[in-house]
C-alpha cells in the first residue's frame, strides 16, 4: 500500500479535493517503505523495516492557510482532513507573503527509480552486511557500519488543476573500520539510485585499507598547508556552500551580500576552474523534476567559471523582485579536471591527503567561515609522495576562500555527506593555504 | 546537536520554514481532537495482541510504544506569521529479541490486523540478522510495572493556548526589535507533545504524556557601508515545561550585564537587551588571539557540558557502537576501571539525572520500561560512571539499566540517549561578580554560539552569543570574534571555580542527533557560572572576495 503509481496517486487526489470548499485547496501524498541494518564491533547491532503513507491538505482562504494530514484512507476520514484544514486556515492570520497556487505545470519523468533498490529485503541487505564484515574479519578490524534503502513516492495536486508525481529509490552505505589498539580508524561510504552499483565488499576494502595505512600516526604543526581532498571530504567542505538564496543576500545576510548593498550575481567570487550546477536529469545523480512550490526544476548553473551566474528566488520574492521565480538546487553537481589523487600527491611538494572531515558547523555566516575536524586517515605528503600517517587536526576555513586557491581538481564521484545524508557529484581537489588550528588526539 | 535541524525548525535560517518541509517531522493536523489521547484499555488490548504474535513466531522478549507525536510550530519575521502548523504523527513500533538479535518494525497502521503484521516482520528481522553472527544480546531484567502512567508535571498545556495568543507574543517581540534599529528579526515557538505508550513482554504497560516548549529569535542588524552583519540570538533556554515557561516571574531572574533567565522566561524584556547588543556587537572589538581565563554563564557552558561530557560517557561510544557516525570516546572502560581518572579539577562534581523537574529529559519510566533515576557520572574530578540501557548494563558490573532508553517517534528503534547531565553548583557561597573580581586578564561568555568537537570528545571549539572583556578584575566592553578551542580533560582540569546554587540554571538542545538512522533527543544541561583558567582563545574573522 505505501507505494502509489501515477494513476492511483491521481485518483486518490481527485477524490479528496471534491470535498474542497475553501477558495483555494492543494493535497499531497507521500509514502515510503525500506529498512536498514547498523552493525559495530563485527555484529548487528540494530535493524529495521519501516513504512508510512500520509495525506496533507492545505485551504486557502484569501491570504489565510491552514494544514492538516492523515494516514487513514476511507471516505469519511478523508473528507474530515479537508474540514480540518479548513478550520485552520479560518483560524490562521493572514500572510503577506502568500502566493497564490499554480496552475497546470508541465513536468518531465524523473529518472530516480530503480527496481532493483525496490526489490531489497531483510536477507539481501543481511548479506550485503555479510560481504563487509567478510572483509574486516579477514583484515583483523573492527567494522561499523550502516545500510539502508528506501523507495519512495510524492505526488502533489491542486484545485487550480497542477498535479505532479515522483517516484524514487535510494540506497545509502557506509563503514568504519578500526584496529584492535584503537589507534588506527578508515572510512568509506556509498550512495545509489540502484543498488547494483553498490558493492559493500569493495568498499569496505577501501575503508579497511586507510586503518591499516594510519597505524603510528605522527603529529605534525598544525598551519597552512596545501591539501590533497578527497571526494567525500570535499563535499562535507562544500555542502555548506550550497544555498544560493538570493533574499538573504539582497538583505545583506549572506556571503553572496554585496558590500553597499544588492548580492555579487555576476561577480568572479572563486577560482576559474569553478563550475557548480543542478540538474535532475543527470545519470549518477538524478532529482526530483518539481519542487515544493509546484515549479518545474531544471538544469541550473549557479556558479560558472568561477562567476555566480544565478541566484534562487521563491515565488514571493521573485513577484517582489520583478524576476522569474528560480527553484534552488535539487541537486549539486561540481565540474572537475583530469587529475588523478595520485598525479595530485606527485606534483605536491609538501602536503596533507585528506580522506574526510567531521563536524562541521558555521562559525561565521558572512565569511562562511567554517570549523571542524579531519578524520578516518590523514597523511603527510612531501616530494611527490606519501611519506606518514600524521594525527588529526582541527580546521578553521571558509569553502569560499578555498575555492580561491584552487590548483586541480579530478574527475567528479557521487559522495554521499552523512552530515546531512545528502548526495554531491564532487570531484577530488588539490587547494593551497589551508589553515589548521590544532591538533587532535582523537583517531 | 544537529545544527542544521535547528536552524530549520527553528526558522532561523535565512528562509523560513514552510510545510512541505515538514514531513520528516509528522504531519499537520488540527490538534483539538488530539489532546485526550487514546483510551489506555484499547492501547492495552493492541499492546498484548503485538507481545502475543512475537512470541508465537519466537521471540523472547518484545516490546511495543503505540506513539502519537503532537509538533505545533508558530514562525514568524518582523511583522509577519509565516507559518502556524500543527503536526501529528501516530503508529506503532515493535522491537523483538529472537535468536538472540534485535529487530524492529513500525506501521502507521494501528489496527490489530496491522500490529500483528508488523510484529511477525520485527521478528523476521530479528532472524535475519542472526544469521550474521555476534554475541547475542544480553537484556539486564527488569521488574514489570504493571498498569502506571506519567506526565510532564506543569500549570500551562500549551497546546492549549490559542494561537492569536502565540503570535501575539511573537509579534510584540519583533516590534520592539523593529522599533530599537533591528534590519530584521525572526521568531518562533516550537511546542512537543509526546503521548507514548510502552507494554513489553516483562508486564509492564506504561503510559506517558511528555510535553516540551521552545520559544526563540534571532535579531540582526546590517552594517551595509561595511558590508557586515551581526546577530544575537535569544537566551531562552528549551524546557520540559509547559506555557508557564513563557509567564515571566522576577523571582526566576538574574540580573547583571543582561538579565538571564531560569525555569521562566520574558522574551520581550530579552529582545529589548538583544536589539541593543546586536548594535553593540558591530562596532565592539575584535579579539586579540591568546590565553584568556574564561567566566561562562550556564546559557553558554550548558553546551560545552553536552559535547564534552554528556556525550563521552555515553557507554554506547565508549563500547563502539556509535563508530560509524558519532564516533567513539576518549573515556574508554580501562580509565573508569582505575577508579582514579582525573577527568577534570576537584571542583566538577558532574551527574546524570532523568527526574530533575523542568528539564528536557524527564519522563517517568524511559523508552525500554525502566523508571528514570538520577547518578553521578564524575565525582571530585574523578570518572565514576557511564549512561547505559538494559542490553548494556552487565557491561559495566550493573544489575539493572540507567533508564536512558530513548526514540524520538514510533517509528524509530529505541537505544541509549543522553539523560540532563549537570554540573553541581560549587559549595562555597560565590557570587559572579566576585568571581569577575578576582580574574586579571578573561573573557566573560554569555549564550552558546558556534559548536564543533572531534569523534572521540578530545578537542573542541565553542563560540557563542555575547563576549565581554575582563581586564584587572572589571568588565571593560564587549568583545567580538571570539572562539575558544581546548582539549576536553585539560579544559575540565583548569576549571577554578563554581558559583554557588543561587546562580544555577538549565540550558538545553531541542534536537541533540545520535545514531543511524539519524534521531533526535531533547536534553537539558545545568550549572552555575564557572572560571576556566588559561584557555586558548582564537580570532574568528575572516574576509572573502
Amino acid at each position: 500500500m505505501p507505494i502509489l503509481n501515477k494513476e492511483e496517486a491521481q485518483a486518490l487526489l481527485k477524490k479528496v479535493l471534491a470535498y474542497s470548499k475553501a477558495e483555494e485547496c492543494e493535497v499531497s501524498l507521500n509514502g515510503s517503505e525500506g529498512g536498514n541494518i547498523r552493525y559495530a564491533l563485527n555484529a548487528v547491532s540494530t535493524a529495521g523495516d519501516i513504512s508510512t503513507l500520509g495525506l496533507a491538505v492545505t485551504s486557502v482562504f484569501g491570504k489565510k492557510a491552514g494544514t492538516a494530514t492523515i494516514d487513514e484512507f476511507d471516505d469519511a476520514a478523508l473528507e474530515r482532513v479537508v474540514r480540518r484544514s479548513e478550520e485552520l486556515a479560518q483560524l490562521a492570520p493572514p500572510n503577506p507573503e502568500y502566493m497564490p497556487m499554480l496552475g497546470p505545470q508541465t513536468f518531465a519523468e524523473a529518472i530516480t527509480y530503480n527496481a532493483n533498490t525496490a526489490a531489497m529485503t531483510p536477507d539481501s541487505r543481511a548479506e550485503m552486511v555479510a560481504k563487509s564484515l567478510s572483509v574486516t574479519k579477514e583484515a583483523k578490524l573492527t567494522a561499523a557500519g550502516f545500510l539502508e534503502n528506501s523507495t519512495g513516492f510524492s505526488a502533489v495536486m491542486n484545485s487550480k488543476g497542477l498535479f505532479a508525481y515522483d517516484k524514487g529509490t535510494d540506497v545509502t552505505f557506509s563503514v568504519t573500520t578500526r584496529n584492535e589498539a584503537g589507534t588506527a580508524s578508515g572510512y568509506a561510504a556509498r550512495g545509489f539510485t540502484d543498488v547494483n552499483k553498490l558493492d559493500t565488499f569493495s568498499a569496505t576494502k577501501v575503508a579497511a585499507g586507510k586503518a591499516t595505512s594510519s597505524v603510528g600516526a605522527k603529529a605534525i604543526e598544525p598551519g597552512k598547508y596545501t591539501v590533497i581532498l578527497e571526494p567525500v571530504a570535499a563535499t562535507y567542505m562544500l555542502e555548506n556552500m550550497f544555498r544560493f538564496d538570493a533574499r538573504s543576500a539582497e538583505e545583506g545576510r549572506s556571503f553572496l551580500s554585496k558590500k553597499g548593498g544588492g548580492t555579487r550575481l555576476g561577480e568572479q567570487l572563486m577560482d576559474e576552474k569553478v563550475t557548480i550546477y543542478s540538474d535532475p536529469f543527470n545519470p549518477e545523480l538524478p532529482s526530483s523534476t518539481w519542487g515544493g512550490d509546484g515549479l518545474p526544476r531544471e538544469k541550473t548553473t549557479w556558479i560558472e567559471k568561477g562567476v555566480v551566474k544565478n541566484l534562487s528566488y521563491s515565488r514571493y520574492w521573485a513577484d517582489k523582485k520583478g524576476v522569474k521565480p528560480q527553484p534552488g538546487p535539487s541537486n549539486i553537481i561540481m565540474e572537475g579536471g583530469t587529475a588523478t589523487i595520485e598525479d595530485m600527491i606527485k606534483s605536491t611538494e609538501k602536503g596533507i591527503l585528506v580522506s574526510r572531515l567531521w563536524y562541521i558547523r558555521m562559525v561565521d555566516p558572512q565569511t562562511l567561515l567554517l570549523t571542524g575536524l579531519t578524520r578516518d586517515g590523514l597523511f603527510y605528503i612531501e616530494n611527490g609522495q606519501i611519506k606518514f600517517p600524521i594525527k588529526n587536526f582541527r580546521f578553521n576555513e571558509s569553502p569560499v576562500i578555498m575555492l580561491n586557491n584552487v590548483e586541480s581538481l579530478g574527475k567528479p564521484e557521487r559522495s554521499i555527506s552523512v552530515e546531512s545524508y545528502r548526495s554531491y557529484l564532487i570531484p577530488p581537489m588539490k587547494i593551497k593555504e589551508f589553515t589548521f588550528s590544532s591538533l587532535s588526539d582523537a583517531v | 546537536m544537529r545544527r542544521r535541524d535547528f536552524i530549520y525548525l527553528t526558522g532561523l535560517g535565512a528562509s523560513a520554514m514552510m510545510l512541505p518541509d515538514l514531513k520528516a517531522f509528522g504531519n499537520p493536523i488540527d490538534p483539538s481532537a488530539l489532546l485526550d489521547g487514546i483510551d489506555v484499555k484499547v492501547k492495552k488490548e493492541l499492546a498484548d495482541a503485538a507481545l502475543t504474535v512475537a512470541k508465537a513466531k519466537g521471540a523472547t522478549y518484545a516490546d511495543i510504544r503505540i506513539g502519537r507525536y503532537l509538533n505545533q510550530f508558530v514562525v514568524t519575521r518582523e511583522n509577519k506569521v509565516l507559518n502556524v502548523a500543527n503536526t501529528e504523527s501516530f503508529g506503532v513500533g515493535i522491537r523483538v529479541l529472537a535468536n538472540g538479535c534485535w529487530g524492529f518494525a513500525a506501521s502507521n497502521v494501528v489496527t490489530k490486523e496491522g500490529i500483528a503484521k508488523t510484529a511477525e516482520r520485527a521478528v523476521a528481522v530479528a532472524k535475519a540478522n542472526a544469521k550474521i553472527g555476534g554475541a547475542p544480546v544480553e537484556l539486564a531484567p527488569q521488574k514489570g510495572y504493571g498498569e502506571v502512567s506519567w506526565k510532564t508535571p506543569m500549570e500551562k498545556n500549551a497546546f492549549e493556548v490559542p494561537i492569536k495568543e502565540k503570535v501575539d507574543l511573537l509579534l510584540s517581540a519583533n516590534a520592539i526589535a523593529m522599533q530599537g534599529g533591528a534590519n530584521f528579526v525572526n521568531s518562533n515557538l516550537f511546542m512537543v507533545n509526546e503521548q507514548k505508550y510502552f507494554a513489553s513482554t516483562d508486564g509492564s504497560y506504561i503510559d506517558q504524556d511528555v510535553h516540551r516548549i521552545y520559544p526563540a529569535f534571532n535579531v540582526t542588524k546590517i552594517d551595509s557601508s561595511a558590508g557586515s552583519f551581526e546577530t544575537r540570538q535569544s537566551l531562552s533556554s528549551p524546557s520540559g515545561m509547559g506555557y508557564d515557561y513563557l509567564t515571566p516571574l522576577d523571582s526566576e531572574k538574574v540580573t547583571g550585564i543582561t538579565t538571564r533567565y531560569k525555569k521562566r522566561y520574558d522574551m520581550l524584556e530579552d529582545i529589548k537587551f538583544a536589539t541593543q547588543q546586536v548594535k553593540d556587537k558591530i562596532t565592539a572589538k575584535s579579539v586579540d588571539p591568546g590565553k584568556y581565563d574564561l567566566v561562562l554563564d550556564p546559557s553558554h557552558l550548558w553546551l560545552t557540558i553536552h559535547e564534552s561530557v554528556g556525550h563521552p560517557t555515553e557507554l554506547d561510544r565508549v563500547l563502539g557502537y556509535e563508530a560509524n557516525f558519532a564516533g567513539t570516546s576518549f573515556l574508554t572502560l580501562d580509565k573508569w576501571k582505575s577508579g582514579k581518572f582525573n577527568f577534570g579539577s576537584p571542583q566538577v562534581n558532574i551527574v546524570a539525572d532523568k527526574t530533575q523537574v523542568g528539564s528536557l529529559g524527564a519522563v517517568g519510566y524511559d523508552d525500554e520500561g525502566v523508571k528514570c533515576k538520577k547518578w553521578d557520572l564524575i565525582k571530585d574530578g574523578i570518572l565514576v560512571n557511564y549512561q547505559a540501557i538494559r542490553d548494556q548494563a552487565h557491561i559495566i558490573g550493573l544489575k539493572e539499566s540507567q533508564g536512558c532508553c530513548y526514540a524520538d517517534n514510533w517509528n524509530s528503534v529505541q537505544f541509549q540517549r543522553m539523560p540532563n547531565v549537570s554540573l553541581q553548583p560549587g559549595k562555597t557561597p560565590l557570587s559572579v561578580d566576585d568571581m569577575i573580581k578576582n580574574v586579571e586578564k578573561g573573557v566573560y561568555i554569555i549564550g552558546n554560539g558556534s559548536f564543533s568537537i572531534d569523534q572521540q570528545r578530545y578537542n573542541f571549539q565553542f563560540g557563542g552569543q555575547l563576549f565581554y572583556e575582563i581586564k584587572e578584575g572589571k568588565i571593560a566592553g564587549m568583545l567580538n570574534d571570539v572562539a575558544y578551542q581546548a582539549n576536553t580533560q585539560e579544559f575540565w582540569n583548569s576549571c577554578a571555580k563554581v558559583c554557588d546554587e543561587k546562580d544555577y540554571r538549565l540550558g538545553g538542545a531541542f534536537n541533540d542527533g545520535k545514531g543511524q538512522p539519524q534521531q533526535i533527543s531533547a536534553v537539558s544541561h545545568g550549572s552555575s557560572t564557572a572560571l576556566f583558567k588559561g584557555v586558548n582563545v582564537i580570532n574568528t574573522k575572516r574576509k572573502i572576495g
